[in-house]
């Protein structure tokens, strides 16, 4: 038997920070998962394996869904199960189209609380065009799991031309921001440490497919995609700078935040660049062509917020560098487990 | 220690004599602060507050004199 | 976000940074001694706009950091029993104790529950008559009157379920200790500013004269920390030693005496034990007798717990300034964000996690 290669000096129980999207979150990912199912499709560690398959280039993804409170400004735990599959193949440059959805339900849960889950899934794939066609439904005792899990696996078709790797992220390439950051991860706090809001602020749970399909005439320029969910803007930055094995350079001032979402990150001691987002992503394209495809994404709902933030550099190799607003560097790192808020 | 942020108050409850509470709101996020500390709060005052308790207003004359004293130094 | 965005206005740091260069001829080093400027130092990298000649030390300033071992282990110890919901402040879930932290303890099923306010704190246990809650109560001068508040308000509302496990801490005392120590190498302090928003500073300026070193009380944005460097550097360029206020839009020579009485009503000054520090004399608060029923140690009869340290953890000669991180033996190899070994690490202020994510 081989033994477990976390050693249990370290953890006896997985800790709710193994699923922050942080450093924990990759540890367990290569010592546990990797280290066992290891193959070439899955050691990419990208959002959706992509292959070859009788001469269509396919994307192939699975996400689970375990958020409380299960519903909260702007959504519930369904819209996010839906939008955030969606999202993993689009970004994998892909046209999204059929889905699974597995249920985990917890004994006692109304049921007109998962027929509201179960209409905002059926819209929420109607507005992203893909169509749910096999699932699984599960009834646990009381206590067993907390309201409701949904898993959620899709599987897209390639647009030509993407070649989406972040090993084709080289100085010469600009950081496009999809929109706003922070929303979600605020809108979920809002509902756990009853902050009130003037005008509320939701989740932006979106599905980007719409967007990346009218960035598919530019998939030659565009060489790395990713949505930004948990663990923030910052943890994305960095997975891709470590393993481009290039530095990536943001400015703070261009980085686009509701003024609200900044007062409440004010309020708990939160750092914006790590709070969860689950309708953005982050598009690293040429040089040459970024102004023409921020304008692109400029007219579009889902991304009328988009900006340049930054660009691939040759220094600081896989490590991100933000120029703060007071004209300062500094690096931005990656965080070790959930951000917590803080008092001092 | 510690983080306490300036925000703006937009309402008064008294209903509790020993705990006067205030809607304060920050960018636009409100929050229920007790001002109890603080002397004759009213609507439009700017309060310190820490982990949901006011304590001090923001001297404003204060504020814009450092502003200004900084702005001046940049002349020399 | 006004009052903020005014204090990290790039052009007023221009000046400062220009001011400050012109004026230093001479090394200094400077000591903060708050886990809120440590942070606004670290986030902004204000060492980068200051001349090499002046080196920025952070001293004992995160109360996260300094709480003893023992408290950290009280903690987990009452969040283990049946009936118990423990609250506290985020900063406290990540410390080690002697074993493992609460957050460790949480995945392991205890109630722990993290707030916002101490009031939320009362509010828990009003919600849960049948259980028995007890908060965390942590931190310095800033949060000693509203942990105090919760407990004067638990007392108002007759509740029977509500406790705290106090840990307070005092900076003068922390100052006199570092300033006595013959080997000290500081030569000039900014004080924290909402510690004094609350206390006054009149209690610094006995220190001042004691061991003529200039003291500035400085805000958190990057132009008060920076103007609160340049007055420090300025006195000691002109050989000066007094005390400053940098911060007076919010700090007055006696603080706030409504919020002070608060304090004084439920607590009392006494000798405490700090982190990596040993007991210092009349350095943090404890509960009084008056409120003994509101004492978790008593409640939970943990008062007599003492633990040692791990010697490996050099958390103590970190937090007085003595070693910077990156001369710890175990700095990114066994003590990481990941595993802390000492509370510097774990904390998002302490110095060691703030120089293990930003340099």
């Amino acid at each position: 038997m081989i033994s477990c290669p976390i050693p249990k000096s370290e953890y006896e129980n997985v800790l709710l920070a193994h699923g922050g999207g942080g450093k924990l979150t990759h540890q367990l990912i290569e010592k546990i998962f990797v280290s066992q199912f290891g193959n070439d499709l899955l050691n990419e560690l990208n959002d959706s394996a992509v292959f070859e398959f009788h001469k269509n280039k396919l994307a192939f993804t699975t996400d689970s869904y375990v958020v409380q409170p299960i519903f909260f400004p702007g959504g519930n735990i369904g819209e996010l199960a839906v939008n955030g599959t969606v999202n993993d193949i689009a970004v994998a440059g892909a046209r999204p189209v059929y889905l699974s959805a597995g249920f985990i339900i917890e004994e006692g849960l109304p049921i007109d609380d998962l027929w509201n889950i179960v209409m905002s899934m059926k819209n929420a794939a109607d507005k992203a065009g893909v169509k749910i066609v096999t699932g699984d439904t599960k009834v646990v005792e009381k206590g067993k799991a907390d309201k409701l899990f949904i898993n959620t696996s899709g599987v897209g078709v390639v647009y030509d031309n993407f070649n989406i790797s972040s090993r084709n992220c080289k100085p010469g390439l600009s950081v496009i921001l999809s929109g706003k950051i922070g929303d979600h991860g605020i809108a979920i706090m809002s509902a756990r440490e009853n902050l009130e809001f003037e005008t509320e602020i939701v989740s932006d749970t979106a599905p980007l497919n719409g967007l990346v399909n009218a960035l598919s005439k530019y998939s030659v320029n565009i060489k790395m995609l990713r949505d930004v969910t948990r663990g923030g803007l910052a943890s994305v930055l960095n997975e891709i700078a470590a393993s481009s094995g290039y530095g990536i350079e943001i400015e703070e001032e261009k980085i686009p935040i509701n003024e609200q979402v900044r007062g409440a990150c004010e309020i708990l001691g939160l750092d914006p660049l790590y709070v969860a987002n689950e309708g953005k992503l982050v598009a690293f394209v040429d040089d040459e062509k970024s102004e023409e495809i921020l304008s692109v994404m400029k007219s579009l709902e889902v991304s009328k917020d988009a900006e340049i933030i930054g660009k691939v550099v040759d220094e600081h190799p896989q490590r991100v560098v933000m120029r703060t607003s007071i004209g300062s560097k500094r690096i931005v790192d990656m965080i070790s487990g959930e951000q917590l808020p803080r008092i001092c | 220690m510690c983080l306490a942020i300036p925000g703006k108050i937009i309402s008064i409850n008294d209903s509790n004599p020993e705990m006067k509470m205030a809607k304060v709101s920050f960018s636009g996020v409100t929050k229920e602060v007790c001002v109890q500390w603080i002397d004759d709060p009213k609507v439009g005052d700017y309060v310190l507050t820490h982990v949901g308790f006011a304590l001090t207003k923001i001297d404003e004359k204060e504020a814009e004199q450092t502003i200004k004293l900084l702005k001046d130094m940049g002349e020399i | 976000m006004k009052y903020i965005q005014e204090f990290r206005d790039s052009e007023l740091v221009k000046i400062l940074r220009k001011k400050i260069a012109e004026i230093t001829t001479k090394n200094w080093t400077i000591m903060e001694i708050c886990g809120g400027q440590t942070h606004s130092i670290m986030k902004y990298n204000i060492e980068e706009l200051l001349p090499e000649r002046i080196t920025l030390i952070h001293g004992p300033g995160c109360p996260v950091c300094v709480t003893p071992i023992e408290k950290i282990d009280k903690a987990i110890h009452i969040a283990r029993q049946k009936n118990v919901i423990l609250t506290t402040f985020g900063d406290m879930m990540r410390v080690p104790g002697s074993k493992d932290d609460l957050l460790s303890a949480k995945a392991g099923g205890a109630d722990v529950r993290m707030v916002y306010s101490p009031l939320d704190a009362v509010k828990i246990a009003e919600e849960n008559p049948d259980k028995n809650v007890v908060f965390f109560a942590v931190g310095f001068e800033t949060t000693a009157p509203a942990n105090a508040a919760a407990v004067l308000e638990a007392k108002r509302k007759k509740l029977k379920n509500f406790s705290i496990l106090a840990s307070h801490v005092l900076v003068p005392p922390a100052i006199k200790t570092l300033l006595s120590d013959e080997n000290s190498k500081i030569d000039g302090f900014l004080a924290a500013g909402h510690v004094c928003t609350v206390m006054g500073y009149t209690e610094y300026e006995p220190l001042v004269k004691e061991f003529n070193i200039p003291i500035v009380v400085t805000g958190f944005e990057p132009v008060d920390i920076m103007q609160g460097v340049y007055m420090v550097v300025k006195q000691l360029e002109e050989g000066r030693a007094e005390l400053e206020n940098q911060y007076k839009r919010v700090v007055s020579k006696n603080g706030n005496m409504a919020a002070k009485n608060v304090t004084f009503t439920v607590y009392e000054i006494a000798d405490m034990k700090w982190r990596g520090m040993g007991i210092l004399p009349q350095s943090g608060y404890k509960i009084s007798d008056l409120f003994s029923e509101y004492d978790a140690e008593k409640i939970f009869e943990i008062e007599n717990i003492n633990v040692d340290e791990p010697e490996s953890c050099i958390a103590g000669l970190i937090l007085q300034g003595k070693k910077k991180p990156t001369e710890c033996s175990e700095f990114g190899k066994n003590c990481t964000p990941e595993h802390p070994l000492g509370a510097p690490m774990v904390s998002s202020e302490g110095a060691c996690a703030a120089y293990f994510h930003y340099k």
